[in-house]
């Protein structure tokens, strides 16, 4: 009745407790908070059931703001762990549970953590880069964040109930076969990642035809902001690279359920297609990551050094150059694995090819500074230490391309600072610089700069203080995954300087929690005087209020050049009075949320084995579906008298907020 | 309810009409991430396909009468699909359903034939447990049997719809996407039957 | 904050030699005992060298501009409508393609010189060892002196050494990092790794890939001794009272992670190929 479901599964060690214990009373805390405030209703009208980009993008924010505290506990405990356990010592942590730690620490921060923040990122800002009211799809958009949200949930469920996967991040077979990995962790890893995957493909799909057909009047598309231009690249990855995610994912789930040899060690099986398969996704993932990221310090550098992004076309080009060429360079995730040198170094070739566009990026934001007006403001300030860290890493990226010089380095500590490096220096600089650059967009509140500053101070040093060391680490013969090694290895030294790094890291972590917090706390401090545009901004977001209509634009915006805002700016002429017309919006569904949440059962009952449970929420998912898809276009409609109204009323707040500048 | 004006219809009719260009536009890129999980199974198919662990081979598992018929049956359901859009186009409903109904029910063939292979082959010992080339043979054709099986409970909901609310802008453009779809599934079939079932027994 | 972050680039940059010196020849990949370990690096400091080329330059732009250009106090003149220059995007897209056509050039020849594959060429005859990747442990297998070493890896000096590697066990990885690369061990897959020692001693031997609960501890020494102390070693372990064949294999193939070295006499010579196609043998 309840599959391969039993007690047993609710044991678990002291840390995994407490952090249940956590869960489970921050959750209650949330439904009586919600519940005393009398905010139900208001949760599911405004939130739950929304197809508004705008909030879809801020949900997605706060689900990527709770999976990172629990990425980085991960990360914590491998670093604490890696300090006690040398030579008699072992540490606190037993060996199968620091496996599951590091294996959910890297699943959780690709998956939850870097592809919400820039789907996060899409949601809230293409559209109104673009001109447009919505995005192309809403219903589709937000069962993607739905599913995201599915996902992330049977990620705290696995720690809850059952032992997640130890096979790392990626569950190479035959480790992660049925012969090795009998247990439920391998099959929590393949149902969060597929649901997650699916969200993903879904959401891809929407933001490329969105960008390529929903532009407004004039935006031809080499005249779109880099950031969109990005997003595109990074859609186009995303259609390509995940039905191979997919498929994999599939293909593994049935040599584990249904006893199948696509990558088990006998019957014919070959794990070798395993690798190669989940790295053809695998390498496009990380320029998906990183493009839109790219794009986010294409917006930034040019806003604050005054002055136009140099080199458009070159910096266009890079990135289409970029993405044709990160589905030939997989192999280099495993040049140990045998292959001739013949494939071996074509690929390391293709490898290094690729750091070309990079490096022209770099030159070209560096050169947009030349001549410039450089403000040194919080956006700035991450795009600098993203200079600072990104840069090495791409450096040693170059080196692990280089076959022989892989063979000494590969799977070492050395790997794991390089591609940190380039998550942390690249991902995640670039969108604590986007959430430090639209947060006042979409609240109107400007986040604490002070903070904002010491917790920049805090990553900077931090990131070189608990990175740096592991290239040393590396060359010493340092092999990632550890939970133990020898005293005589001299490695303990290093260790705990990389730990105390993390410390600093984690106190960056916690004074950007807080500053979140205290600029809601004193909002009237931190009240965005301008009339939504506190940077000068040079991009057709700005020209909004703050936070924007949910129409977005009153009227649909013609633009005729590149950082239409800016032409606007110091146009000649006064602009027309606008003439108000009916604006259709997609209306509020409830289908999304369900088909989430029915995933969310499927993928335990699947993980479990309790079929009749996986039977009966698939067929729900499709009557949701079905029920969805036989309704008619349903909009809500608000007139032009309305839309009068709305942009009156902003347009007297935007002058209060100016007037409390004066006083 | 909201009295619409000539001008509201105006912003409506703009409306429905960007999203039916977006949503074609969205179905065919819905279709090239299908496209790529059956190209990833056909690329896993290929590696595999030796790989018969001393059990059944293709050569002698694969009855290609049984597969020419499927895909006639098959090749047919998509014809009348096609015919049953072009009726629809013209306003001809009792066509159209006749056509729409002839596609389900060879759709509907196709799979019970698909099955029954399937099932004989389990029952011969050539199970999809049994090596990598059965495993990889069962996902491949099975996947696309499956696709197949969501093609015809879309058809059937679409019948219904098609019944209840006649040929609207929303029940039309559902026949537009099915007709993709179904042309895209005849597509794979065409790769399936020469790669796995015409190149196994040779 | 540029004086800040500029002194927190030039501590970790400090940390560097400071590191070398400290830990000196606990430092494997640079100093390696080994021909291939050699080459590995050297290659690994040229690449290095070739790319500060670009690297430096950036660095110091982003100070000098940031410095430069900042809206505060500014030491140049404004010029908001450059967006492009002809001659600078050739330089920073020729430059990079110089670099990377003479790193591409580097790859080809090295990847085929460094092919672990390769056998390596010397005047003495070369010792073919196979090794069993266990859960959780090595074996070593020495098909014609007809011994075994389990978590214990002896050779001869200047002696080019054919390691011949599977596993029975998820995939591993068989890393000596004083001596070369590394390269997987892998169930129903037989690859070879060349290595040689020019200098005596102990190297630490390691797995680089998880393989589940014991996978930290799989670690082993190789000692590199003179042709005599080899030898002397051989003739130890042909008297060993433990002998290697099929059923005792089986009893040490079980998952455990004792760390004890034993050697035995090998009774089974084709055992190493048994063991490689065990999964087609089951069919």
């Amino acid at each position: 009745m309840f599959g391969r479901l039993t007690t047993d599964a609710f044991k678990h060690e002291a840390s995994q407790n407490a952090a249940v214990f956590g869960m489970i009373v921050t959750g209650i805390a949330l439904i009586f908070l919600i519940t005393y405030f009398k905010r139900w209703k208001w949760l599911y009208h405004e939130w739950l059931t929304t197809v508004d980009p705008k909030r879809i993008g801020i949900m997605y924010i706060v689900v990527v703001l709770v999976m990172f505290l629990k990425g980085f506990a991960d990360a914590m405990m491998i670093r604490l762990q890696q300090v006690l356990s040398v030579g008699d010592s072992q540490g606190f942590l037993s060996a199968g549970h620091f496996q599951e730690v590091f294996s959910a620490h890297g699943t959780t921060m690709i998956f939850f953590v870097a592809m919400g923040a820039i789907f996060g990122l899409m949601n809230l800002i293409i559209p109104l880069q673009i001109g447009a009211r919505d995005v192309a799809f809403p219903f589709v958009n937000a069962l993607g964040f739905w599913l995201f949200a599915a996902a992330a949930a049977l990620n705290l469920v696995s720690l809850a109930i059952g032992s997640f996967a130890r096979a790392g991040w990626l569950a190479y077979p035959p480790l992660s076969s049925l012969q090795y990995s009998p247990n439920e962790g391998v099959d929590y890893w393949i149902w969060i990642v597929q649901i997650a995957g699916i969200g993903s493909t879904l959401s891809g799909i929407n933001f490329l035809v969105t960008i390529l057909k929903m532009r407004c009047p004039g935006m031809t598309l080499m005249k779109m902001p880099i950031f969109v231009w990005s997003c595109l690249c990074s859609t186009v990855l995303i259609i390509l690279a995940f039905p191979i995610l997919t498929a994999t994912l599939f293909m593994l789930a049935f040599d584990r359920s249904l006893s199948m040899h696509f990558f088990t060690t006998d019957g014919g099986g070959n794990y070798m297609m395993y690798v190669n398969l989940i790295w053809a996704w695998g390498h496009p993932e990380v320029y998906i990551l990183i493009l839109p990221m790219f794009g986010v310090f294409s917006e930034i550098v040019p806003t604050f050094s005054e002055k136009r992004l140099f080199g458009y076309a070159s910096m266009v080009f890079a990135l289409i150059f970029i993405t044709f060429i990160s589905f030939i360079v997989w192999l280099h995730h495993f040049f140990t694995m045998g292959a001739s040198p013949f494939v071996n170094a074509f690929f390391g070739i293709m490898t290094i090819i690729i750091a070309i566009p990079t490096g022209v990026k770099i030159f070209n934001w560096l050169f947009t500074k030349f001549r410039g007006r450089v403000h040194f403001t919080s956006p700035m300030l991450w795009f600098f230490a993203f200079l600072l860290n990104f840069t090495v890493a791409g450096m040693t990226g170059i080196l692990l391309s280089v076959p022989p010089i892989d063979f000494q380095v590969h799977n070492s500590l050395f790997l794991i600072a390089h591609f940190h490096g380039m998550v942390i220096g690249g991902v995640l600089f670039g969108f604590f610089a986007a959430f430090t650059y639209w947060f006042p967009k979409f609240t109107g509140y400007v986040l604490n700069e002070k903070l904002n500053t010491a917790a920049f101070w805090c990553w900077l040093g931090g990131f070189l203080l608990a990175f740096m060391p592991l290239y040393m680490l590396g060359f010493m013969g340092a092999t990632r995954r550890l939970d133990h090694y020898e005293a005589d290895t001299g490695w303990h030294s290093l260790f705990i300087i990389v730990a105390i790094g993390a410390v600093i890291l984690f106190c960056g972590a916690l004074i950007q929690f807080f500053g979140l917090f205290w600029t809601i706390f004193d909002r009237k401090a931190h009240l965005d005087q301008t009339s939504g545009d506190p940077w000068n901004g040079r991009t057709l977001e700005w020209s909004t209020a703050s936070p924007p209509p949910v129409y977005n634009f009153a009227t649909i915006p013609v633009v005729a050049t590149r950082d239409p805002l800016w032409t606007l700016k110091h146009a000649e002429e006064d602009p027309q009075e606008p003439e108000y017309e009916d604006i259709y919006l997609p209306k509020n569904t409830a289908v999304p949320i369900c088909m989430g949440f029915l995933s969310l059962i499927f993928g335990f009952a699947t993980v479990w084995h309790i079929w009749w449970l996986g039977a009966l929420s698939f067929i729900a998912i499709l009557l949701c579906l079905i029920i969805r898809l036989s309704g008619k276009d349903e909009h809500i409609l608000i007139t032009a008298k309305e839309v009068e109204k709305i942009e009156t009323s902003l347009k007297n707040k935007r002058a209060l907020n100016a007037s409390y500048h004066l006083t | 309810m909201h009295h619409t004006t000539s001008h509201e219809n105006h912003a409506l009719h703009d409306f429905r009409e960007e999203s039916f260009s977006n949503t074609i536009f969205g179905f065919w890129l819905y279709l090239m991430t299908d496209c790529l999980l059956f190209a990833t199974l056909f690329c896993t198919f290929a590696v595999l396909h030796s790989q018969t662990a001393n059990g059944p081979t293709s050569v002698q598992i694969f009855d290609l009468k049984l597969v020419f018929t499927e895909t006639l049956i098959l090749l047919l359901s998509s014809f009348t699909s096609g015919l049953a859009l072009l009726a629809s186009l013209k306003n001809k409903k009792s066509q159209m359903f006749l056509w729409l109904g002839l596609s389900f029910i060879l759709g509907a063939m196709f799979v019970s034939i698909e099955l029954f292979e399937f099932n004989s082959l389990i029952f011969e010992g050539a199970s999809f447990q049994r090596s990598a080339f059965l495993s990889s043979y069962f996902t491949l054709v099975g996947t696309h049997g499956l696709h197949v099986s969501f093609g015809l409970l879309f058809l059937a909901v679409l019948i219904v719809q098609l019944i209840v609310c006649g040929i609207t802008v929303e029940t039309f453009r559902r026949l537009v996407l099915f007709n993709m779809f179904w042309h895209f599934l005849d597509l794979v079939w065409i790769f399936i039957f020469t790669f796995v079932y015409l190149m196994g027994v040779v | 904050m540029l004086i800040f972050s500029g002194l927190m680039l030039l501590i970790i940059l400090i940390m560097q030699p400071l590191n070398i010196w400290h830990h000196g020849e606990n430092i494997a990949v640079l100093f390696p005992k080994g021909l291939i370990g050699v080459e590995e690096r050297n290659l690994l400091l040229i690449v290095q060298a070739l790319m500060l080329v670009i690297i430096i330059p950036v660095y110091i732009l982003t100070f000098v501009f940031s410095w430069v250009y900042r809206a505060d106090n500014p030491k140049d003149k404004y010029d908001p409508d450059l967006v492009d220059n002809f001659f600078a995007e050739c330089v920073w897209w020729g430059l990079p393609i110089v670099m990377v056509a003479i790193v591409s050039v580097l790859t080809w020849v090295k990847t085929y010189e460094l092919d672990p594959f390769k056998p390596i060429e010397s005047k003495n005859k070369e010792i073919k060892i196979q090794v069993v990747a266990l859960q959780w442990r090595w074996l070593f297998i020495y098909p014609e002196e007809k011994v075994a070493s389990l978590n214990f890896l002896q050779i001869p000096k200047d002696t080019p050494i054919r390691l011949e590697i599977t596993a029975d066990a998820p995939m591993n990885s068989l890393w000596i990092p004083q001596l070369g690369g590394q390269i997987y061990a892998m169930p129903n897959m037989k690859t070879e790794l060349n290595l040689i020692a020019n200098e005596e001693g102990d190297f630490r031997g390691s797995s680089a890939n998880i393989s589940g609960e014991g996978f930290s501890g799989m670690t082993f020494i190789t000692k590199a001794t003179s042709k005599e102390e080899y030898d002397k070693w051989i003739a130890l372990a042909k008297q060993s009272s433990k002998t290697l064949e099929n059923k005792s294999y089986q009893a040490l193939a079980l998952p455990s992670m004792n760390r004890e070295t034993e050697i035995f006499q090998l009774e089974e010579p084709n055992l190493f190929n048994k063991i490689l196609n065990k999964y087609m043998q089951m069919e």
